[in-house]
């Protein structure tokens, strides 16, 4: 199976990565959510409700819409905090790429650890730019409310091609497929990574957070 | 041709495309309330969570929906559209954007109706959340107010267009496929929503008194001359962008949100008007399904109507002021009328050698020194409305009095030669003045008396 693949760039000023970072995931993660799933008995299941909220960016002409869920805010706004300031640190021009992506989990007999399959990865390549008046600024929060519009509708356009899901799992393999930690959704599991690039263009560190409470160690 | 679909799936089908047509409804006209939608997550679903989606069911709305769709359902050549338009408080509207929920004729035979359509029509709908977010109309709805109100109609039957102007933008929201057609969500909008078309960069004016003379456009920059020294500052710097969209009157702030403002304007409005020709099973386009909605023609140049904005203990100018949107920045600023061009002074100087005002004329020698020579007919005069006056055009208002009694003439008794010949008539006359006042010392002296 093929791993889908899709690259957003966006280039924002340094006091827009935060908004303009969790205005991207939280769409993709919207469509990757589901309800919590309620097994009954006999194998059957209902699925939760997901709720959805408008959130006002302070420094972007724009309002994302995310899953109600607290829980699930809170770790996507840490993975991208982290990612800011690695690209504040690493003294480079301000470009990196935060990467959002969905995997399946494919059990493997003891010795080997769980084998981790991507199905669908989306990278956000960030340029961070100085602005150097407060005009500039004002024009700024605008084309970039624009352009995240139109990455939206980039998003929206890929998802509803409903090219490769993960089959309905079994109670059983429910794991393997979806983040069961959440008490409010189930989004498919996923882990967020980013990686900053260096004025001369190559990576410099890749930094791999793994976001996922089980990852299975020998 | 759904004769391999059995009546159940037929059924489920059916129900699926009603409900969901109804969400679509409910999605978009909330999201153009003018406020934030938040609604919560629920482990423990209940029975109106179509689509495991947590999405209010406002019931007027619901009650329009269902009213437009007549017992029947979006199909092939019925589409439904939900369409949304600004209304101003002068009562002018103008279409925004119409969203179609339409049915094309390619079936997926194979699909599952009851999971995978179901969970597709799911994520259309979140698509619909996402999308309606990010459209022109959005950011106007959530500053609606004082000035102007959104309005929703729906109808049934053939998709219009023409009243979204030239040159609409589609956005497809998504597809899902059934076996009985394809169904597709996509909203075109307006994009000649600009009002004024351009931004502008404003600059303090430079000197310190602050008094502004007139004011000059030229080449589409806005500057002013000072009171005391007349220099020719810019204060303002024509700096274009595509597609900035202002709406007149309404510069942020927080907007006004009521509880249900559809309901509000219908009560206001008359009424949100909704598609009479609907309930008629044939795809006729509605026609006078509202009287109180203009729509502007594609051909003609979108024209505005705005309100002077007038400073503070100004009376309230009763006029208004028409123009085009079509680049002519600062129009307010421009000569109102033809016929007080004609009349104007200011515009049409006396055709005396002299200027008029010794202030005209530094104007223009002003002018050439620090523009370089540029053509006088570039420059549009402006009428000088100084603060505190009345904005009626009266022969001697306040601003040519200024004007015209800038540089009063000299005092005769100030000039050296009347003074020294009224100095020497003075000393003669004094001894006979003296006489005369020890005269009448009785007089002053009750006049004094009164005083004390």
């Amino acid at each position: 199976m093929n791993c889908r693949s899709e690259v957003l760039e966006v280039s924002v000023e340094g006091r827009q990565v935060d908004e303009a970072m969790l205005a991207l995931l939280h769409t993709i993660l919207l469509h990757r959510s589901t309800g919590k799933f309620l097994y009954k008995k006999e194998g059957t299941y209902s699925i939760g409700t997901v709720g959805t909220q408008d959130v006002d960016c302070d420094f972007i002409d724009f309002t994302l819409v995310r899953v109600s869920s607290d829980e699930l805010d809170r770790v996507i706004r840490k993975a991208v905090a982290e990612f800011k300031d690695a690209l504040g640190n690493s003294g480079s021009d301000g470009m990196g790429q935060i990467s959002l992506e969905f995997y399946q989990k494919k059990k493997s007999r003891w010795p080997f650890s769980d084998e981790c399959i991507p199905w669908e990865v989306w990278s956000i390549k960030v340029n961070v730019v100085n602005l150097a008046n407060e005009q500039e600024r004002q024009i700024c929060r605008e084309k970039v409310g624009e352009k995240l519009g139109e990455k939206v509708i980039n998003i929206v356009e890929v998802i509803n091609r409903h090219e490769y899901l993960p089959k309905m799992p079994t109670q059983s393999e429910v794991d393997n497929v979806f983040d069961t930690s959440l008490k409010d959704v189930q989004p498919y599991l996923y882990k967020i990574t980013y990686q900053i690039t260096d004025s001369l263009g190559t990576s410099v560190s890749t930094t791999m957070r793994r976001l996922i409470k089980d990852t299975l160690a020998l | 041709m759904d004769s391999d679909l059995s009546p159940q799936d037929k059924k489920d089908l059916d129900k699926f495309i009603k409900f969901f047509a109804l969400k679509t409804v409910q999605v978009i006209v909330q999201a153009r309330l003018g406020e934030k939608i938040n609604t919560c997550s629920s482990s423990s679903p209940t029975g109106s969570d179509w689509f495991n989606l947590a999405i209010k069911d406002i019931p007027e709305v619901t009650h329009e929906a269902k009213k437009a769709l007549a017992g029947q359902l979006p199909g092939i050549g019925r589409s439904m559209c939900v369409e949304i338009s600004l209304k101003t408080s002068e009562g002018d509207s103008m279409e925004l954007e119409t969203w179609c929920l339409e049915m094309n004729e390619k079936c997926d035979k194979d699909i599952k109706v009851s999971y995978t359509v179901y969970n597709r029509l799911s994520l259309l709908l979140k698509s619909l959340l996402a999308i309606t977010r990010v459209t022109p109309a959005y950011k106007l709805s959530r500053k609606q107010g004082h000035d102007y109100v959104i309005l929703y109609r729906i109808y049934f039957g053939d998709v219009q267009l023409t009243g979204l102007g030239e040159g609409f933008q589609t956005v497809r929201v998504g597809i899902v496929g059934t076996p009985i057609g394809t169904i597709t969500l996509s909203c075109a909008y307006r994009t000649n929503l600009a009002l004024m078309s351009s931004r502008y960069a404003l600059h303090l004016p430079v000197c310190k008194c602050w008094a502004i003379n007139c004011f000059e456009l030229h080449n589409h920059n806005l500057y002013a001359t000072c009171v005391c020294c007349f220099d020719l500052t810019e204060v303002a710097k024509y700096v274009s962008l595509p597609n900035q969209m202002v709406v007149p009157g309404k510069e942020g702030g927080v907007p006004q949100v009521p509880a249900q403002p559809t309901h509000g304007t219908a009560a206001e409005h008359g009424r949100i008007p909704s598609c009479p020709t609907g309930q008629s099973p044939q795809p006729a386009p509605p026609t006078s399904c509202s009287s109180e909605v203009k729509t502007v023609s594609p051909s003609d140049a979108l024209e505005t109507t705005f309100t002077r904005k007038v400073g503070a203990f100004v009376n309230k100018a009763t006029t208004q002021v028409t123009t085009t949107s079509l680049d002519l920045p600062f129009a307010a600023f421009a000569p109102r009328a033809y016929d007080l061009q004609e009349n104007d002074p200011m515009v049409h100087p006396p055709p005396s050698p002299a200027p008029s005002s010794p202030l005209q004329g530094s104007l223009h020698s002003n002018t050439s020194s620090h523009s370089g020579g540029l053509p006088q007919d570039d420059f549009v005069m402006v009428d000088f409305k100084p603060a505190f006056s009345k904005d009626d055009l009266l022969p001697m208002d306040l601003g040519t009095f200024y004007k015209e009694f800038q540089n009063p003439p000299q005092l005769a008794s100030l000039s050296i030669d009347v003074s020294v010949q009224s100095m020497a008539e003075d000393l003669d006359s004094l001894p006979e003045k003296l006489a005369i006042y020890e005269k009448n010392i009785d007089e002053f002296d009750a006049f004094v008396d009164t005083l004390q």
